[in-house]
C-alpha cells in the first residue's frame, strides 16, 4: 500500500506549499488594501507631511508593491520575518515565544477534548436515544452555545475568585516551572475544551449512526459481537472521514481562533498578538502571523485528507 | 488596656518591637488576635510607609506593540510604567501645582519668554551615570525633532532653543508662555541618558524602579533602584504590571488577590464591587470628558441653531446616571471644568426639548442627523449614543446612530466625519486644552472651530502673567465655545481605580488615573 | 406520511420551543410590551411584575429586547446557515462525484479561503463592501461554507466508492441523479448534525463581528450582542446577561433536538432498521 500513498502525500504536500505561496500573495495584497496607512498610524495624528514622507522612504513604502512583495518573500524564505514597525523588535524572536505558548495551550486543550469528545460520542451511540445520549448531547450543546467569554467568566468566578483553586490570570513566562505552567493554563484549557467539545462529539455520534444502518453491521450483530465491539471495530473505522475533518477544524480553531479566551485569561498567545498589530497596522507582523495561521490550516487540511484516504481501503486502492 | 496596646502597636510599626512579641502580649491582655492584627494595620498606616514586598497592578491599555521609547507612548500601560522608571523636570502635584522633580527650581523672565530651570545634582541614571543638564537638553531636542516621532512634538513647537548653562537649562520661547512648567510635566519628556538619542527604548531613567521585565502587552516589571535620590517614593522592593484589557478579568484578578491595584473599574459595577470585602474603590474627579463633536464648517452642522438644538436635546443628567452611574460630573459644552486652574462657573445647560425644537425649526434642517459612534470612542459610547437618540426624539429630532468598527475608528472616523462620539483626556491647563483642540490651526481641532477672535484671546491669555486678567479671558473663551462651538459635552468622567485593602499611601490625584500615574511608586503594601 | 403519534417526546419539545422562538421573531412588534430602544426603568432592575425579565444595562425592558432580538438573531443565523449549507454541501458533493481537476481546484480554493485569518478577511471585505446586512450574511455564509464543503466532500468521497453508487454509475445514471439520489441521502446524517451546530455558530459569530462594525446596528440587538452588553454583571450574578445566554442555549438544544429527530427519520428513509 505504501507507494501510492507516499506519492499522494508528496503530491499533497507540494500542492500545499504552492497554496501557501498563493496565500502569501493574498495576505500581502490584503494588508495593502486595509484602510489606514502604516506611516500614518506610526506617526499618529500630528504627523507633518514631511515626516510622513521621510518615514515612507525609510520603510521602503514608495517602491512598487511587486518589488516589496518579493523582498518580503525573499526574507521569509531565508528565515527573516523582518522587524516590527511599532516596537522595532525582531519579529521571528517575538513570535517564537507567542507561538510556543499558543501551541502549548492548544496541545493540552486538544489532549483533553478530542479523546473526551470521541468517547462521549461513542457512549451516545451505544445508548442512543436513551437518557445518557440525551444528557451528553444536551450538556455539550449548552456549553458550546454559550459565548466563549461567558464560559470564561464563569470559570474565573468560581475557580479563581470564589474557591481560589486556580489563578484567573494565566500569564506564563519563560523559565516557569512545568507544574506552575500547567496550573496557569488549567482554566483557559478547560474553557476551550467546553467550547469545542460538542462539535466533535455530535459529529462522532452522527457519523457512526450513519454507518450503523449498513448490512455489515447487521452481520456483525448476528455474529454475536457486543454492541461496543461493533461500534469500535466496525462502525468507527468506517465513519472516520467526517470525524477527522471536524477534529481538524477544531484543532485549527484551538490554534488560530482563541483570541477571546486569551484576552479573558490574559494568556500571551498568537491571537492577541495579531489583534494588537492589526490595530496598529504593523503590516510586517500581520503578514507573518497571517502566514503562520495559513500554514496551520493548510497543514491540518492535508493531514485530514490523507488520513481519510488511508482509513478507507476502497480509496487506498482506487480502481 | 487599649492605650497600652495602641502604644505597643505603634512601637511595632516603628520597628522597635517585633510583631510576635506584640501579639503575645496582646494575647496576655486577653485580646483576640484578629483585633490585635487590625490594630497593627492601622498603626502602620498612621506610622507611614511599609517597605518591601511586591506591588502589582492589573491594567487596561497595553498592547504587544508597546515600546519603552517615551516618544512613542500613547496608551495607559507604557505611560504608567514610564512614570515608575523615568522622571521629568517638573511633576504636577495632586493639587494641580507644578512641583520640582529633576529641576530643583525655576523662574521666568518678566516677559515669560525666557525660562531657567536649575537641574538637580547627584541624581543617577539606572546605568550608574550621573544625570546632567546636557542630558536634559538632549531629551528636549530629541522630542522637538520630527524624526523622533514624539507624541510631545506639538508641545515643543513653541520652544525656540534650549541650552545648558552650568547647572541650569535655559529655554527660549517663540511666544510668551506662562505655563511652561506645566508643559514639562508631559509624560513623554522623561529625561534619558543623552536624551535617548543612542537607544530610545533602553528603558533607562532616574525613576525609583529599574526595568527588569519588558514583555510588551503582557507583563512589565521593575525592581527598586538602590541609588534613587528621594525617599518619599519607591517603597515596594518590586513592582509588576500585568496587562489585563478585559474589565471583568481585571476586577476578578483583584478579588482573587493576583493584583493589588487595578485601573478603569467599569462604572456599572462600582456599586456591586463595593460590597466585596477587601476591595476599596478609589475614585477621583478628573479633567477627562466624553464628547459628541460636530464639525462647525460642515453642513448641516455649520448652522449654529442646529448645533444649539443638538446641545439642548441632550439629557446630560440621564447620561451621567446611566453611563457613569453618577461617577462623574455634568458637562457644559466646553472642555473645561472646575478641575482646571482659573475656571469660571457658567450657567449649566439643561435638557430642554422645547428649546431644542425651537432651534431645530429655526435651523431649517429636516431629516435625520447621522451620529457615528463606536465601542472604542469612550466606554459606553454606543449606549450613550442610544440614550442621545432617545432624548433627541423627544425634541422631534431624529438621530441615526451608526456603530463604526472599533478598528480604525481613530484614523477613519474621529476628526474626519462631521458628527461622532469621542473622548478627551484633558490637559493640566486651559491653555493646553484649547491649544490642542480649539485653536484654528491645531491638528486635533476636531470640531473644525475656526475663530480668529478666539485664537487671539488664546494667545493673549497665554502671555498674561496676571491670574485675574487671565481668568477673565478664559471665562469669555469658555462662553464662546459653550454657545457657538461644535463640542457637545455630556459629562466629565471620574477616574475609578480599585485597590485591595492592604494598599497604603493612596491619595486622590485627579491629574490622571492611578494616582496621576504614581500609584506603584507612592503606595505600599501593609502587612 | 407524518404520523404525529410517532414523534418522540424530545422532538416535540424541540419543535414546540423552536416554533415558540419563531413566533416571537415574526410577531415581535405585537408581542413585546415595550419598544426595543425605549428606556423604561433603572439600570439592571430585577425581574418584577412590570418587567418580567428585569431591565438591561441602559434600563430597557429585557423581555422586549429579547423578543426583538429573536428576530434579528434567528433571521440572520438562518439566512447565513442556509447560504453556507446550500453552497458548501452542493459543491462538496459535486467535487466528490466529479473528481479530477474540478475537485482539486475547488478543494484547494477552499483551503485558500480557510487559510486567510478571519480578522484580516473581514477587514478587507469591509474596506471594499459597505457594512450592510447583506454583506454580513454573505461573509458569515461564505466563511462557514468552506467548513461545510470540506465535511460534505469527505463524507461523499467515502460513499462514492460504495457498491450501490458504482451500480448506479454502471446503470448509466447522470451526475445529478448520483449526487442527489444516491449520495445525498446517505450523507445526510453527518450533514444534518453539522447543520444544527453551524446554526449555533452563526448565532455566536454574529456578536463577535459587531466589534468590526459588521454586526447589527443599535438599537437593534442580537442575543449574543445582548450577552455582551450586559457582560460586566455576570460575575456579580446580574441575570441580564444570563437570560440571552440561556436563550441561545435553549435555541441550540431545541434546534438540535429537531435535527436528531430528522436524522432518525432520514435513516428510516434509507431503508435501514427503523429506530424510532
Amino acid at each position: 500500500m505504501s507507494s501510492p500513498i507516499l506519492k499522494l502525500i508528496a503530491q499533497r504536500v507540494a500542492l500545499g506549499l504552492l497554496l501557501l505561496l498563493a496565500v502569501s500573495v493574498l495576505i500581502f495584497a490584503g494588508t495593502q488594501i486595509l484602510p489606514g496607512d502604516v506611516a500614518q498610524s506610526i506617526l499618529g495624528q500630528s504627523a507633518t507631511p514631511q515626516a510622513l514622507a521621510n518615514l515612507r522612504e525609510e520603510l521602503g513604502l514608495n517602491d512598487p508593491a511587486i518589488v516589496r512583495y518579493f523582498r518580503w518573500l525573499g526574507g521569509i524564505l531565508t528565515g527573516d520575518l523582518g522587524t516590527a514597525l511599532s516596537s522595532r523588535q525582531d519579529i521571528a524572536t517575538a513570535i517564537g515565544g507567542r507561538l510556543w505558548n499558543t501551541l502549548f495551550l492548544a496541545f493540552w486543550a486538544a489532549i483533553v477534548s478530542v479523546p473526551l469528545a470521541i468517547l462521549l460520542g461513542l457512549l451516545a451511540v451505544r445508548y442512543r436515544n436513551g437518557w445518557i445520549d440525551k444528557t451528553i448531547s444536551g450538556l455539550a450543546l449548552a456549553s458550546t452555545s454559550l459565548p466563549e467569554f461567558f464560559v470564561g467568566y464563569l470559570l474565573v468566578y468560581f475557580f479563581a475568585v470564589k474557591w481560589q483553586i486556580f489563578p484567573g490570570i494565566s500569564t506564563v513566562y519563560d523559565g516557569m516551572p512545568f507544574l506552575e505552567r500547567m496550573k496557569a493554563i488549567a482554566l483557559p484549557a478547560t474553557a476551550l475544551t467546553l467550547v469545542v467539545l460538542a462539535h466533535m462529539m455530535r459529529m462522532t455520534r452522527a457519523a457512526i449512526l450513519n454507518v450503523m444502518q449498513s448490512a455489515y453491521i447487521e452481520t456483525a450483530e448476528l455474529k454475536g459481537l457486543s454492541p461496543f465491539d461493533i461500534i469500535r471495530k466496525h462502525a468507527f473505522p468506517n465513519a472516520i472521514a467526517p470525524i477527522i475533518n471536524v477534529v481538524m477544524l477544531n484543532l485549527a480553531f484551538l490554534i488560530v481562533g482563541v483570541v477571546v479566551i486569551e484576552v479573558i485569561f490574559v494568556y500571551p498567545g498568537m491571537g492577541q498578538y495579531l489583534v494588537d498589530h492589526v490595530a496598529k497596522r504593523d503590516v510586517p507582523v500581520v503578514q507573518a502571523v497571517g502566514l503562520i495561521f495559513a500554514a496551520v490550516y493548510i497543514g491540518l487540511n492535508i493531514i485530514a485528507d490523507i488520513a481519510a484516504i488511508v482509513a478507507n481501503p476502497r480509496l487506498r486502492h482506487p480502481k | 488596656m487599649s492605650n497600652e496596646l495602641e502604644y505597643m502597636s505603634r512601637r511595632v510599626a516603628a520597628g522597635k518591637l517585633n510583631r510576635r512579641d506584640f501579639l503575645g502580649r496582646a494575647a496576655a491582655l486577653g485580646v483576640a488576635a484578629t483585633f490585635a492584627n487590625s490594630l497593627l494595620a492601622s498603626a502602620a498606616k498612621a506610622e507611614g510607609p511599609v517597605k518591601g514586598g511586591i506591588l502589582r497592578a492589573g491594567m487596561q491599555g497595553g498592547a504587544a506593540t508597546d515600546s519603552l521609547d517615551p516618544a512613542s507612548w500613547s496608551s495607559q500601560v507604557p505611560y504608567f510604567f514610564g512614570r515608575q522608571w523615568g522622571e521629568q523636570l517638573v511633576q504636577i502635584s495632586p493639587e494641580g501645582e507644578p512641583k520640582p522633580a529633576l529641576a530643583e527650581e525655576w523662574g521666568a523672565s518678566d516677559d515669560a519668554k525666557t525660562w531657567t530651570f536649575k537641574i538637580r545634582k547627584g541624581v543617577q541614571f539606572h546605568n550608574g551615570q550621573e544625570m546632567t543638564p546636557a542630558d536634559v537638553v538632549a531629551t528636549i531636542e530629541r522630542h522637538s525633532d520630527e524624526k523622533a516621532k514624539s507624541g510631545a512634538l506639538g508641545l515643543m513647537g513653541g520652544i525656540a532653543s534650549v541650552k545648558a548653562n552650568g547647572q541650569d537649562v535655559v529655554f527660549e520661547l517663540k511666544e510668551a508662555n506662562a505655563d511652561l512648567p506645566f508643559l514639562l510635566d508631559d509624560y513623554h519628556l522623561m529625561i534619558q541618558p543623552n536624551g535617548g538619542k543612542d537607544k530610545p527604548d533602553a528603558g533607562i531613567g532616574t525613576g525609583p524602579y529599574k526595568v527588569t521585565v519588558n514583555e510588551a502587552g503582557v507583563r512589565l516589571g521593575g525592581e527598586k533602584f538602590a541609588n534613587y535620590w528621594r525617599d518619599d517614593r519607591g517603597f515596594a522592593d518590586q513592582i509588576e504590571i500585568i496587562v489585563i484589557n478585559d474589565a471583568t478579568a481585571r476586577t476578578s484578578a483583584l478579588q482573587g488577590g493576583q493584583v493589588d491595584i487595578i485601573n478603569r473599574v467599569e462604572p456599572k459595577i462600582v456599586n456591586l464591587i463595593k460590597r466585596v470585602p477587601g476591595v476599596v474603590i478609589r475614585n477621583v474627579a478628573g479633567r477627562g470628558h466624553y464628547v459628541f463633536i460636530a464639525h462647525c464648517n460642515t453642513a448641516p452642522f455649520d448652522n449654529n441653531d442646529l448645533r444649539l438644538a443638538l446641545k439642548y436635546a441632550l439629557d446630560r443628567e440621564e447620561m451621567l446616571d446611566k453611563i457613569l452611574m453618577g461617577y462623574g460630573s455634568l458637562g457644559n459644552d466646553t472642555p473645561i471644568n472646575k478641575a482646571y486652574p482659573l475656571f469660571t462657573e457658567m450657567e449649566q445647560r439643561k435638557f430642554d426639548p422645547d428649546k431644542a425644537a425651537f432651534h431645530y425649526k429655526k435651523s431649517g434642517h429636516s431629516g435625520p442627523v447621522l451620529l457615528r459612534t463606536s465601542d472604542v470612542a469612550f466606554p459606553g459610547a454606543v449606549d450613550a449614543a442610544q440614550l442621545y437618540q432617545q432624548s433627541a426624539a423627544k425634541a422631534g429630532i431624529t438621530l441615526d446612530v451608526k456603530r463604526e468598527p472599533g478598528d480604525g475608528y481613530w484614523s477613519e472616523v474621529w476628526n474626519k466625519q462631521p458628527f461622532s462620539a469621542s473622548y478627551w483626556g484633558g490637559r493640566p491647563t486651559q491653555d493646553q486644552m484649547y491649544s490642542t483642540a480649539y485653536y484654528s490651526k491645531a491638528d486635533w481641532n476636531d470640531t473644525r472651530f475656526f475663530r480668529e477672535d478666539f485664537d487671539k484671546m488664546l494667545f493673549q491669555a497665554r502671555s498674561e502673567l496676571d491670574p485675574a486678567k487671565r481668568k477673565a479671558i478664559y471665562a469669555d473663551m469658555g462662553q464662546i465655545v459653550r454657545d457657538e462651538g461644535g463640542v457637545i459635552t455630556p459629562m466629565f468622567n471620574d477616574f475609578i481605580d480599585a485597590t485591595s485593602a492592604k494598599v497604603g499611601g493612596w491619595v486622590d490625584d485627579g491629574n490622571q488615573e492611578m494616582m496621576g500615574g504614581y500609584a506603584l511608586s507612592k503606595c505600599w503594601l501593609n502587612a | 406520511m407524518l404520523d404525529l403519534k410517532r414523534i418522540p417526546v424530545t422532538a416535540w419539545i424541540g419543535l414546540v420551543l423552536t416554533a415558540g422562538f419563531l413566533i416571537c421573531a415574526i410577531f415581535a412588534p405585537w408581542i413585546a410590551p415595550y419598544g426595543k430602544g425605549e428606556i423604561v426603568g433603572d439600570v439592571w432592575a430585577p425581574a418584577s411584575g412590570q418587567f418580567w425579565l428585569g431591565t438591561d444595562n441602559l434600563g430597557r425592558d429585557l423581555l422586549s429586547r429579547m423578543i426583538y432580538g429573536a428576530r434579528t438573531t434567528i433571521f440572520i443565523a438562518v439566512m447565513a446557515t442556509a447560504l453556507s449549507f446550500s453552497l458548501g454541501s452542493i459543491l462538496g458533493l459535486t467535487a466528490a462525484v466529479v473528481g479530477g481537476w474540478l475537485d482539486t481546484g475547488m478543494s484547494r480554493f477552499v483551503d485558500l479561503l480557510m487559510a486567510i485569518p478571519t480578522l484580516i478577511f473581514a477587514l478587507v471585505v469591509l474596506s471594499v463592501l459597505p457594512s450592510t446586512l447583506v454583506t454580513l450574511i454573505l461573509v458569515m455564509g461564505i466563511l462557514d461554507s468552506t467548513r461545510v464543503y470540506r465535511l460534505s466532500r469527505a463524507v461523499a468521497v467515502d460513499i462514492n466508492v460504495m457498491d450501490f453508487v458504482e451500480a448506479a454509475k454502471l446503470r448509466g445514471e447522470g451526475k445529478g441523479w448520483i449526487i442527489f439520489r444516491e449520495i445525498l441521502p446517505n450523507a445526510l446524517s453527518p450533514l444534518v448534525s453539522e447543520l444544527g451546530l453551524r446554526f449555533i455558530y452563526a448565532v455566536l459569530f454574529l456578536s463577535a463581528l459587531s466589534f468590526l462594525g459588521l454586526g447589527v446596528q443599535p438599537p437593534d440587538a442580537d442575543w449574543g450582542g445582548m450577552v455582551k452588553e450586559n457582560k460586566d454583571g455576570i460575575v456579580f450574578g446580574i441575570p441580564a446577561a444570563l437570560i440571552p445566554a440561556a436563550a441561545i442555549a435553549i435555541l441550540a438544544i431545541s434546534v438540535n433536538l429537531v435535527a436528531d429527530w430528522v436524522l432518525n427519520r432520514t435513516t428510516d428513509l434509507k431503508g435501514g432498521r427503523g429506530n424510532g
